[in-house]
């Protein structure tokens, strides 16, 4: 991971590149194994898609039995088609446009689940409701990454940003009885994990996948004493904390699918989209966005137009922290209601990878930790419904899911080329 | 704006840069700031302009004086600077560029249209044709540098510093930067045109002011000739040309034939490459920097990796051959970049000498260093090349360049050489050295060895060679004799062959 981080140009320009020739490859493999599995080791029984989320909801939609070895043949027939397809795509000198991938992985997700959930309901509706609340987290962190090395400082503190959050979140909300207050504890607890790494990588030029690293640890270790210490004999008063309910919008809630899955979440949620839409407008469209772009891409040439770089990078690190905080308070305030130790597990780093998969673009970045939230969510799904995956494979599947995305599917993509080096002047 | 330096004194650790510098510059005029790397002429500059503070002295605009504590403050006095290394963020468009630091924004959205209309405005000033949407990073380099040019305008710069703009530029594009120049001038703007070479200084500026060692050293005026200018700047009379007779000419040595590399990437950067040196012989290799030459070195040295067609020394292949067999054939190397690819910078004097011959006599034996052995080459090479150092165990890093290079050309022309292969052998060097590495270029060859030369800048080429191959994108445009004038040789580094050249291969 680190290693890609660092170069992540010079490593793609150095490897010869055979275009297009990787993506048919995948998706055959892909193909092969759906045929295997979907088709040929298909269970019997039928799986019902429900789509209707139960009890809500003004109009009652149909439930959509899928019959598994049907499916499972149609499925893997469609897959063989599209990964023939793709090979003769590229044989014509075409690259193999990314809808089409979508449209491939959408296929084989639908076979699977057809297949994992043979004999019981599929409530699919909570299943992306869910989706959508788990990948917040990731989304926020994604954003903070990506504001982060966006400025020219590498962030691999996401995970140690979530967890403060979450902590200091969790105990804030719980001695106010504060959802809000809450809230902005989270968001002060992630700008101080910031202002450490802003510190040391941008004044003392240490190097930030160290200082990065080590904060991460640190938190950890703060957190895991804090809550041993002191939650644990305390948890009436220090960690029972409100949680934020389901707030659902009038109105647009009951759009058929679409209505509960979007609109009946929760403030942190919200508070998402609304953060999706604000660092992909400025950073493209506004002063702010252009200074930030600049002092990551080239800090010399923001230095010799009177932007002070060093302030530029601290307040947006800063920033970013505030960005991964709220993230974090989601784990506690958003969703178990009481802060336990290292509850992030690993979800930073996720995020980290939903920065890269997203190309440090803010848009893809967070549909890429909206696909990580998706794998989480089926894995919790699948769990419940007893599938015949064994459950500690199932528990793999969101960082299978990243690796693939990330080693499979990026390709070459060219972060900000001042990432990672510390800016001296002279 | 009238704009006066007073006394400005800068220094770094034990370094004086700048030593009671003065300088005054008048509307309307080009001023030409000449000396060598490492003069302090850069120093001066980031000093106007606010990038370091002066540890003394004065600077007035208009008779106030200024203190700048940033760029930010020098582009709101009205000054503005067109750097050696653009500082233009490539993966923005032109407009970007143009606004960033100072937006035109409401509610913080950027204002775009104003600033491509502002860019189409002051293209249309001066003739430029530039795309406002244009990525710079696709832009080539002469007019990247309109752009530098155009943004700096864009602040309504009074005065405007040209930081050794030409180095970049085929001499056509240097002709067409000094009638912006000029244009500029008639406008009102004040400039300040810094430089080591002469010919262009004697050129554009009005008036000369020579730099050495941090002090200025005396004024000029644009009539002076090239060698009152020079030992001006050098501070000793020096020869600008390079005593040699013509080559006697001998067998042939290098044959190169359907010489292709691709990069890392599959891009074609040296494309269908063919020529030969003969014995006795210096072909140099002219371009400007990035047209395939770094490739076409690498190639004979065995350094690139996706190489096809044949290179032949005396008549045996090396293509193909590892690095250590094409220096056992014979090879001398000088590369283009003496700190990353010629020395090792914490090594002595005396270790990076025997850098290529770490696998048998005489230094080595078994596993062991023969230190004496050594030492006694080392001591006889550093009397011999006059590297001035404190001892043979002296750190390369802490010479000069010129000294660091002397270190290289010992190492490589103490070897029996059947072909001396020099990219840019004086880069950054200072006159005197220069000398002496064209000196020892020429020597070589009078040995009987086939030396090739690559090198960006014009006067090198025009001063060494017998033969002159241009390569432009890859492709030899053509191999024309020594004497060849700059005007057809300018076309060619642009890839046009003027009816009529005479070829010479």
């Amino acid at each position: 991971m680190t290693a890609v981080r660092a170069e992540p140009a010079t490593t793609g320009a150095v490897a010869m590149q055979r275009p297009g020739l990787k993506v048919p490859i995948a998706l055959g493999v892909f193909a092969l194994l759906a045929v295997l599995l979907l088709a040929l080791l298909a269970p019997a029984g039928t799986s019902t898609f429900s789509l209707s989320a139960s009890g809500s909801g003004a109009v009652q939609l149909p439930q959509i039995p899928l019959h598994a070895r049907t499916t499972g043949i149609v499925v893997s027939l469609l897959a063989v088609l599209m990964a023939i397809g793709s090979g003769l795509l590229v044989r014509a000198g075409r690259r193999v446009p990314l809808w089409y991938t979508v449209v491939f992985a959408v296929i084989l997700v639908v076979g699977f689940l057809a297949w994992a959930t043979a004999g019981h309901t599929l409530p699919v509706t909570g299943l992306l409701e869910s989706a959508l609340a788990l990948s917040a987290p990731l989304i926020f962190g994604a954003l903070g990454g990506v504001v982060s090395e966006r400025v020219g400082v590498v962030n691999i503190a996401i995970e140690g940003q979530l967890l403060a959050g979450a902590c200091v979140s969790a105990v804030v909300a719980s001695i106010t009885q504060n959802l809000v207050v809450g809230l902005i504890g989270a968001l002060v607890a992630g700008v101080l994990v910031s202002f450490v790494l802003a510190a040391f990588s941008i004044k003392y030029v240490v190097n930030q996948v160290i200082v990065g690293v080590v904060l991460n640890v640190l938190v950890l270790g703060l957190t895991t004493f804090f809550y041993e210490t002191v939650l644990v004999n305390a948890s009436d008063t220090l960690n029972s904390p409100p949680r934020f309910a389901n707030l659902p919008i009038p109105g647009l809630s009951l759009i058929p699918v679409v209505g509960p899955v979007l609109f009946d979440q929760s403030v942190i949620t919200y508070l998402m989209y609304v953060a999706v839409v604000a660092v992909f407008v400025g950073l493209y469209r506004t002063r702010w966005g252009l200074r930030v772009r600049a002092v990551g891409e080239h800090p010399q040439a923001a230095d010799t137009v009177g932007i002070d770089v060093g302030r530029t990078r601290f307040w947006n690190v800063a920033l970013a922290g505030a960005i991964v905080g709220i993230g974090g308070a989601y784990f506690t305030l958003g969703s178990v209601g009481a802060f336990s130790q290292n509850m992030t597990s690993g979800a930073g780093y996720i995020a980290l990878a939903a920065v890269i998969f997203g190309g440090w673009d803010p848009l893809r970045a967070s549909l890429a930790g909206l696909l990580f939230g998706f794998a989480s969510s089926l894995q919790n799904t699948l769990g419940i419904l007893g599938s015949p995956v064994p459950s500690d494979v199932l528990l793999t599947l969101p960082y299978v899911v990243t690796i693939f995305a990330v080693a499979g599917l990026v390709g070459r993509v060219r972060g900000p080329a001042a990432a990672g080096r510390p800016y001296l002047k002279g | 704006m009238r704009l006066e330096l007073h006394g400005i004194t800068k220094r770094f650790g034990a370094l004086t840069a700048n030593d009671r510098i003065d300088l005054d510059l008048r509307p309307g005029e080009i001023h030409g700031l000449l000396g060598e790397n490492g003069a302090g002429k850069s120093t001066l500059m980031n000093i106007l302009y606010g990038l370091y503070q002066a540890d003394e002295g004065r600077v007035l605009l208009d008779g106030e004086e200024q203190h700048f504590t940033g760029p930010g403050d020098a582009m709101r006095a009205g000054i503005g600077m067109v750097h050696q290394h653009f500082m233009l963020v490539p993966v923005f468009t032109v407009a970007e560029n143009l606004m960033l630091g100072h937006e035109q924004a409401r509610l913080g959205f950027l204002d775009l249209p104003a600033a491509r209309a502002r860019v189409r405005e002051i293209s249309a000033r001066f003739g430029f044709d530039i795309d406002p949407d244009a990525l710079v990073e696709d832009l080539p380099v002469g007019v990247q540098q309109r752009v530098e040019i155009i943004k700096a305008l864009s602040r309504d710069a009074q005065v405007l510093v040209f930081d050794e703009p030409t180095a970049v530029l085929t001499p056509q594009e240097t002709d067409e930067l000094m009638a912006i120049m000029r244009q500029l001038k008639e406008s009102g703007t004040a400039i300040v045109f810094i430089t080591h070479k002469l010919r262009e200084v004697r050129e554009v500026a009005d008036r000369i002011t020579v730099i050495r060692l941090g002090k200025v050293v005396g004024e000029a005026e644009p009539t002076a000739s090239n060698s009152e200018l020079a030992s001006l700047m050098v501070g000793r009379s020096v020869e600008l040309t390079v005593d040699r007779t013509p080559s006697a000419g001998g067998d042939t040595g290098l044959v190169v034939e359907g010489l292709t590399v691709l990069d890392a990437r599959g891009h074609t950067v040296v494309d269908d490459v063919g020529f030969s040196v003969r014995r006795g012989e210096i072909l140099a290799i002219a371009g400007v920097q990035g047209n395939g030459q770094t490739e076409l070195t690498e190639a004979i040295l065995g350094l690139q990796e996706h190489v096809t067609g044949r290179i032949e020394l005396d008549g045996r292949p090396l293509t193909g051959l590892p690095t250590r067999r094409v220096l056992h054939a014979g090879v001398g190397f000088v590369p283009e970049d003496r700190q990353e690819d010629a020395l090792v910078a914490e090594f002595s004097i005396a270790e990076n000498l025997m850098l290529d011959r770490s696998d048998g006599a005489p230094f080595v034996k078994g596993a062991g260093l023969q230190r004496r052995a050594l030492a006694t080459f080392a001591s006889e090479k550093v009397r011999e090349f006059d590297v001035r150092a404190q001892s043979i165990e002296t750190a390369v890093g802490r010479l000069s360049g010129g000294n660091q290079q002397k270190v290289v050309l010992a190492r490589e022309l103490s070897r029996d050489l059947r072909l001396f292969v020099a990219a840019q052998p004086t880069r950054g060097l200072d006159v005197g050295s220069i000398e002496f590495v064209h000196e020892r270029v020429v020597a070589t060859r009078d040995a009987g060895v086939p030396v090739v030369v690559i090198s960006t800048e014009l006067d090198e080429v025009v001063a060494l060679a017998d033969r002159i191959a241009v390569m432009y994108r890859g492709r030899i445009v053509g191999i024309v004799p020594g004497d060849t004038s700059r005007d057809v040789l300018g076309l060619m580094m642009a890839g046009e062959v003027p009816e009529g050249t005479r070829m010479a291969a």
